[in-house]
Formats: structure tokens, sequence, C-alpha cells
């Protein structure tokens, strides 16, 4: 029960923040805050009084923490059920914790209906934890399409000059992709229930049901695209610069930091276990698309002028790494992936947060019209130089540990492209540096006067700091809560099994 | 006929019945609010008449009518369908018509025509039920507005309408010829021993399916749709759309399953090629409108594509009750989400002036200033374009299912496309619904009386109620199938 808790809170905190605007102008953000305060307390309060050895490798046999499941449509077999292992608990939690991010970077930028801009934003996120721990295919096509109404609203109410086109943009990209992905969970319950006799949607009935060779690719390819729509990886990511550059501030850190991160989640938790032979047969596409999309996102962030723009090439660019690092598919790769998803999310949420500070004081996202902004603004300075050098990889922050992982894993399987993935670091560099130049760098505007950051944004971007730090020293908490997952994608296909050897390498590198 | 055939009529007794009644108040005194209470007295009456119809029901009553569950059903999906348009009408005719109780008589008996197309067993009845329908709504398009659009449009529909209905009865003629019966399950029997290339039985079916085509409006015979639409008052176009279609959906449904016309396989290829050129022009046509009636209209044209899926589906006999079943859900979803899209813009159309507010600029802002009303359209149109918690997307996933369980791919493929073009125009409206106050100056002012509060409410919990716990009205329709075989 204490999953269902979890998202009623978050979903009754939103019809709270509604409420609240009538009585003070102010008050909804302060019960957005309170309200994933109270989930991630209660979340973390579940999870402490688990027992100890479920959180550590290879678990008592089971790799659920909590599953729950209740009675839903039994005409179709469908049923509630939700279930939390360490990769979802880890999600979840960056997931709130991205969602106090939004609250903060939204505090004084939305004066325009405030209670439903933050009621959406909890929805948003009680979606996207939906999308974590559902564990029928039904509910999780629920979820999945169901967190995109509440992000539209976000952007097409309080997006930027160009946001009808951006908004619309998004949702028909992954409503489209999202019904191709239905036919398929479709095709797969019904294929199942040709064997079992009757209909199930729940994720471990349809775990292991074989499918004809050829049926197979196809409904793996309409998870695929579903996924890799979100993800985004070239070549449809076309709708995310867009969507990130109209969505205002707490929209794009929510899709960088948490909505990105469900495509790469639906790969891992449900294309690939569930289709290991067709995933296997189309990895090279796969991988191929990834190291595309590396380059590309790169090359583009490079041509860009708009700040909110170049972080979202650079994302497609990262985004491109986790794909990489899924279907090299050995112990190291998938590990960089897991970890990628998370650095990538706290290190693009910081310099979302970053770009609509500065469009909130400048009104302009345009680099060129900035320059020098370090002179007006040491501390917003500091904090970009920070999270971009996060942002190309500096050895020391999460994002290294999980790139260098991906191509380490990805060497063994795919030399030829991981050496071009490879490039997509210089790119980085590049990119990065080329956006501190132009907005920080260069000759200050004397005339422009604006507040630097203030307590509440310094202590923001001092804890995504902090994480990006101990992801970057300390990673093997994370490494740790993902191995059941990682381990069990290894047992799925027997060539595999010398996964065995490539664990020995992680034992040894980390 | 004995007691038990009488009681098994009941929701088409207590609609006649209601209609007498009205005509004789009306001939006495004419009161609008008098009428309209007896009007939505006789609909709710005759959809709760089904409880005690459903006692004797599976039978016959005479050759004509079969009075199965199915029938009593719909029965009371038309009544309760027509009392929310008799009730949201209501303020919209009294800015308009000056003496409007006809309207709620016509309205009385276009239902009943529906009822009667529920019930049909044979051809006589069929015909009976759509033109009684039909000649109601000429009628009623005309009735409450005297300018030039609504007599246009019923005038078109008349003539379109009437050729449609002349050429079907010459197929049926046809038919007679070759058969030499006209009920439903007695020419199933001929059928079988006719010969399969009988030109004769070749030109009925052109001609039926030509007639039926157009009163579903299914492209090719779509033309008249969004004229008759856009000129019609909101709340008739709302019922033209729901029940006029579902009713003949319905009679069509009855009709494939008891002389089993699934067996023709010309008949179900040219359905199949019916519903995708519907589903695929309706939906791309409906991309260039910015008038929200023209829209829906082709919106209505897709969905009736969608839903001759079932038709073809249920060719195979192993998929069949799940075709049949998903097609009855379809329609439940749709009438339902169509009547609250309709009703929205008759509240919006409901102000003094005679222009009616159903262009895509009229609805902008109405998040901040109607949520009630917008948050009504925005269920309906999520559910139009089957958003997950609504009802259409449990409607559009049983329709997958049993597609899915026959192997129709081309014809998902066509879903899938039109689907996605679908989500475009609907979210536009919902986008400028959401447009903020400052960027837009029209602002209509809609009534927000008790009943039309309550009514909208109703609507939209009924929207996501089929869309969240579907489970009890699945496991009905699934029971309610063994009677109809």
């Amino acid at each position: 029960m204490s999953l269902v808790i979890l998202i009623v809170i978050l979903l009754a905190g939103g019809l709270l923040a509604i409420f609240a605007q009538r009585l003070g102008e102010n008050l909804p953000r302060w019960v957005s805050l309170a309200t994933i305060v109270l989930a991630l307390v209660y979340l973390l309060g579940v999870v402490s009084s688990l027992p100890p050895e479920h959180l550590t490798i290879a678990g008592a046999g089971d790799n659920w923490l909590i599953h729950l499941k209740l009675e839903w449509i039994p005409r179709f077999g469908i049923a509630f059920e939700l279930a939390m292992d360490g990769l979802s608990l880890l999600l979840v939690v960056l997931t709130l914790l991205l969602g106090l991010v939004a609250v903060s970077s939204s505090w004084s930028e939305i004066n325009f209906k405030q209670g439903l801009f933050q009621a959406n934003l909890l929805w948003t996120l009680a979606g996207v934890s939906g999308v974590f721990l559902a564990m029928d295919l039904f509910l999780f096509f629920l979820f999945w399409e169901v967190m995109l109404i509440p992000m539209y609203l976000l952007i097409a109410i309080w997006g930027h000059e160009n946001k009808a086109y951006a908004a619309m943009k998004f949702f028909i990209f992954t409503q489209f992709s999202g019904l191709l992905m239905l036919i398929s969970i479709v095709i797969l319950a019904w294929q199942a229930s040709l064997a079992n006799g009757a209909y199930s949607f729940s994720y471990f009935d349809l775990l292991g049901t074989t499918l004809d060779a050829k049926l197979e690719f196809w409904v793996m390819l309409g998870f695929f695209l579903a996924f890799t729509v979100k993800l985004p990886a070239f070549p449809f990511h076309t709708w995310l610069p867009d969507a990130h550059t109209q969505a205002p501030t707490a929209g794009s850190v929510l899709l960088a930091g948490i909505l990105l991160k469900t495509g790469a989640y639906g790969l891992l938790r449900f294309c690939i276990p569930l289709f290991p032979q067709a995933s296997m047969d189309f990895a090279p596409v796969a991988m191929a698309m990834g190291a595309a999309g590396v380059i590309y996102g790169a090359v583009l962030a490079f041509a860009q002028s708009d700040f909110k723009r170049l972080v979202a090439y650079s994302s497609v660019s990262h985004m491109g790494f986790v794909l990489l690092g899924l279907y090299a598919w050995n112990i190291l790769a998938l590990q960089g992936a897991v970890m990628q998803m998370v650095a990538h999310g706290v290190s693009t949420a910081a310099l979302f947060m970053m770009a609509g500070a500065i469009q909130q004081r400048l009104h302009t996202r345009d680099m060129h019209k900035m320059g020098g902004l370090w002179h007006n603004a040491p501390r917003m300075g500091a904090c970009a130089l920070f999270f971009a050098v996060a942002s190309l990889g500096l050895p020391g922050l999460g994002n290294f540990v999980a790139e260098f992982l991906v191509l380490l894993g990805l060497f063994a399987v795919q030399p030829w492209i991981a050496a071009v993935a490879a490039l997509g670091m210089i790119g980085a560099a590049i990119y990065a540096l080329w956006m501190m130049q132009l907005a920080f760098q260069g000759k200050p505007d004397e005339q422009r006067h604006f507040a630097d950051f203030g307590t509440r944004e310094m202590a923001t971007m001092a804890a995504m700091m902090l994480a990006l730090i101990w992801l970057g020293l300390y990673p093997q908490p994370v490494l740790d809560i993902a191995q059941p997952v990682v381990d069990s994608l290894l047992t799925l296909v027997p060539s595999l099994s010398d996964g065995a050897a490539a664990a020995e390498i992680a034992g040894v590198s980390l | 006929m004995n007691a038990a055939d009488f009681q098994a009529l009941a929701p088409l007794l207590i609609l006649a019945g209601g209609a007498t009644l009205i005509m004789l108040q009306i001939a006495f005194r004419r009161d609008t609010r008098l009428t309209a209470a007896l009007t939505v007295t006789t609909f709710v009456a005759a959809a709760f008449s089904i409880i005690y119809a459903g006692d004797s029901a599976p039978r016959f009553v005479t050759p004509l009518l079969r009075a199965d569950h199915m029938a009593l059903v719909f029965s009371a999906l038309f009544c309760i369908a027509a009392a929310v348009t008799s009730i949201l009408s209501m303020d919209y005719l009294r800015q308009r018509g000056d003496e409007p109780e006809e309207y709620f008589l016509l309205l009385v008996l276009s239902t009943l025509g529906a009822c009667v197309l529920a019930y049909a067993a044979h051809l006589a009845s069929l015909l009976l039920g759509m033109e009684l329908m039909s000649v109601a709504l000429y009628a009623l398009i005309a009735y409450p507005d005297k300018t030039k659009l609504p007599l246009e449009a019923a005038i078109k529909y008349l003539v379109l309408s009437g050729a449609a209905s002349a050429t079907m009865l010459f197929g049926f003629a046809l038919l007679y010829g070759a058969t030499g019966t006209m009920a439903f399950a007695a020419m199933g029997e001929q059928l079988l021993v006719a010969s399969a290339d009988n030109a004769t039985l070749l030109v009925a079916a052109v001609m039926i399916v030509s007639g039926l085509g157009f009163k579903l409006s299914l492209v090719p015979f779509h033309m008249w749709t969004p004229d008759v639409y856009d000129g019609a008052p909101a709340p008739i176009t709302g019922f033209l759309a729901s029940v006029s279609k579902a009713a003949v959906f319905v009679a069509l449904v009855r009709w494939f399953l008891a002389s089993d016309l699934f067996r023709f396989e010309i008949l179900i290829d040219s359905i199949a090629l019916l519903a995708i050129f519907s589903m695929l022009v309706g939906n791309i046509l409906a991309l260039l409108q910015s008038n929200i009636k023209r829209m829906l209209a082709y919106s209505s044209i897709a969905h009736m594509g969608y839903l001759i899926i079932i038709l073809v589906v249920g060719s195979n006999i192993a998929h069949r009750s799940l075709a049949i079943e998903a097609g009855m859900y379809y329609l439940i979803a749709y009438t339902a989400t169509t009547v609250a899209a309709f009703g929205l813009l008759t509240l919006l159309s409901s102000e003094g002036n005679h222009r009616e507010n159903v262009q895509l600029h009229d609805v902008s802002g109405l998040f901040w200033h109607r949520p009630l009303y917008a948050g009504l359209m925005m269920v309906a149109l999520l559910s139009l374009a089957g958003i997950p918690l609504t009802a259409g997307f449990i409607a559009k996933f049983y329709l997958i299912t049993a597609a899915v369980s026959d192997l129709r791919w081309i014809l998902l493929g066509a879903l899938v496309l039109g689907s996605g073009i679908g989500i475009y125009y609907y979210l536009r409206v919902i986008f400028y619904m959401t447009r903020r106050v400052e960027e837009h100056n029209s602002k209509p002012v809609a009534p927000g009386g008790f009943m039309l509060r309550a009514v909208s409410c109703a609507l939209i919990a009924g929207i996501l109620l089929l869309g969240t716990v579907p489970q009890p009205l699945m496991e009905y329709l699934g029971s309610i199938l063994q009677d109809i075989n």
C-alpha cells in the first residue's frame, strides 16, 4: 500500500495547491514544497523499515522490495500492480529530489495561476513515479500517457513565446509513439494469452513469453520506438529542443531531469527483458543510433546561440550514452547507463535552472546578448562553471564515472562505435566551454545590474553540486542498488554468460 | 401479443405515450418549462423501464422487433443521451425560438425512432425506425433558429438523406426479390442457399451499403456531414452525431449477427476499405477546420471508421463475441463523449446573440473564466483522442485488442495513423482554452444554472468512471452477448 500512498500524497498535494491559492497568492509553492518533502520522507521511512539486506547486492533471491497487486479489470487480467526494486527506488528518489529543484527554480518565476502551476508540477511527479513503479503493462501505459497531460499544460500555459508549437510537438511525438507501444503491449498480452489460456498484462506473467521471431521483432520495435522517442535518441529527438526551450524553468528541469529517464527506464525494464533475442539482434542498430546521437547532439549544441537550446542538444548527446550503455549489454556499460541517468538528471537540471535564472534576470536566452556575466554575478558564474565542467565529463564528478563506464563496457563489444562515441566527449568540452565563454566571460556590460543568486538558489545549487561530487567520488552505493537489475539482464541471454568475466573487471576497476 | 410482449416493449411504449402526452399538453397550454419537464421525465422513465422490461427479454415481439438485452441497453443509452440533450437545450432555446415546445416533441419522436432501430429484427422495422428518426431530425435542424444556415442544413440533410433512404429501400426490395423474406434471421438461411455470385444480391448489397454508409457518414458518403453539423443547432448536432449514428450502427450489427452477413468476403472487404478511408480522410480533413463543430463532424467520421473495424473482426467466428463487445463499449463511450463535447458548444452558444460560439477563438481562455465547462470539454476531447483515464481510451483499447486477435494489421495501421493525426486537432482546442485572458478579446459568457452544472459534472464523472472502472460494464456487456446470438 505504501507505494499507492506515495502517489496519492503527490496527487492530493496538487489539489491542495489549487485550493491554497484562494488563501494566499504565494501559499501554493509552500504546499508544493511540503508535499514533496513529505513524500520523500515517507518513502525513505518505508525503505528504511525494510530489512537492510534487501538493498545490498543479490538480496535474498527476490529483487523486489515492495510488491502490491490489486484486481482492477479482470476481464482482461489487468491488475493495479506496483512494485519497487533498487532501480525504481533510485529513480523515484531522483524524481522527488528534482521535484524540489523544480519548485525552487520556479519560486519567483511564476506569477500566473500559481496554484494550478504547482498542481501540474506535482501531478507530473506523480505520473513519473507511477511509470517507475507500475508493473502491469496496462497500468504502465496509463501512467506513461497521463503524465504527459500536466507536462503539456505546463508548457502550453506557462511556456515562452512559441509555446503552442513546442507543446503540441512534444505531445504528438510521445503520444504517437505511445500508440505503437500500446499495440505492441496488446499483441504481447494476446500472444501470452494464447499460451496461458487467460489474458494478463502483468510484467511477471509476460516475462519469458516466446514469440515468433518475426513478430517479436515488430513488437519489440513498438516498445523501442516509444522509449527512444522519449529518451530521445537520434533521429527522434526533434521535439526535445523545442519543448525544452519553450517550457518554463521548472518544466525544463522536470523534462530533462526525469521525463527523459522514463525512456531509458522503459528500455531497461521492459524492452530488453521482454524481448531479449530481438533486442540482441537489434543491438548494433541501437548502438549506432546512440553513437550518432552523441556526435550529432554535441555538434548541434555547439551551433546554438540560445542558452536553453544548447543545454537541450547536450541532453541528446548525453542520452546517446545511455542508449549505448544499455545495448552494449555488459555489466560495466549497464552500470554506466544507470549512472548516467542519475548524473545527467542532476547536472542538466542545474543547467536549466541556470538558464531560467538568467532569462528571468536578463529577459533573453541569446548568449550573444550576454557576456561578462561573471563580473555582474560571480556566484552564478561559479555555479555555471561547475555544472559546465560536470557536463563535459570532468573526472571526479558523476558524469565522468557514467560515461567512462559506458565507454569501457562498449569497447569490449564494439570498439569502433566506442571510438566514435568518445569523440562526443571532445565535442562536449567544446560546447560547454564555448557556452561559458560566451555567457560569462568577455566584456561585461556596465549598464547591466541584476541580483546574483540568493540563498534559496545557492542552497539548491549546492545540493546538486554535492550530489555530483558524491556520485563522482563514491559511486558504489548507486552501483550496488542497480546491481540486481543489471544481473537479471545479464542472465537473460545464454550467450552473455561471459558477463561473469566482465564482472571481474568491474570488481577490479571499482 | 400478450402482457410479456408489452412488458418487453416498455421503453418504446413510454416514449410513444410521452409523445402523445406532450402533444396534448401543447394543444391545451403552451408552457416551455412544463414541456421540458415532461420530456425529461419521459426519457428518464423510458430509460429506467429497461429494468422492468429486462424480465421478459429476450423474445420476439411480432416478427418485426426483437427485445433482447442489447436492444434494451441501447434504448436506455439513447434515452439518457436525449434527456441530457433536452436539459442542455433549454437555455439555448430560451434565447432563440419563440414557442419552442414542438422541439421537445420532435426530440421524443426522434429518440423513439432510434429505439425502434435498436429493436429492429426485420427490414421493415429498420426502415421505419430510421425514417422516424430522420424525419424528426430534418425538422429539428431547422426548427429553433430561423436563420439561413440551419435552413440550408435542413434542406441539405432532407434531400441527401431522402436519396440515401430511397437507394437503401431499392436495395431492400432487390434483397426481398432474391430471398423472399425481410426478417433478418430467415434472410440468413435464404442467403445460405442463394448462389454467391447472384448479380441481384450484389446490386442490392451495393445499394444498401451506400445507404447505410451515408447514415453513418463513412467516406466516401460523408460529404453532407460537416455542412449539416455546422448548420444544425448545437444540441441537435450532438444528438445527430451520437444517437442517430449509434442507432443505425446497432441495427447494422443486429442485422449482421442475425443474418450472419459476416460470411460474405466481398462485403467484409469493402467495409474494411470504408473503415480505412474514413479513418484517414476524416482525421486529415478535421485538421483543416477552425470551426469546432466542423472539426467534430470530421472527427465523428473518423470514429465511425474506427467503429466499423469490429464488423471486419467479427467475420472471424472465434473473435466475434469480443468484437461485438468492443463495439458496444465503443458506442457507449462515444455517445457519452460526443454528447459532452456538443453540450459544451451548446452552453457556449446559449447567449443572447444569434451567432453560435463555435469558432476556435470563442473558447479562448475558457479555462480561466469557466473552469467547469472547460474541464468538461477537456475530458471530452481527451476521451475522443483516446487518452487514458477516459472512456475513449478503454474503448480504443478494446478495439485494438479485437483487431490484434484477428491480425488486422492494415486496419490497425490506419487506426494508429488516424489517432496520431487526431491528437493535433483535439489538443489545439485545449490549447485555445488555456490561453491567458489578456491574449484574447472575445469572451463568451455562458449561463451557469444549477441543472447545467449538475449535468456537466455528471458527464465528466461518467466519462471518467467508464475510463477508470470499466469492469462492471464489461461484465454486463459480456453477459448480454449470450442472448443475442
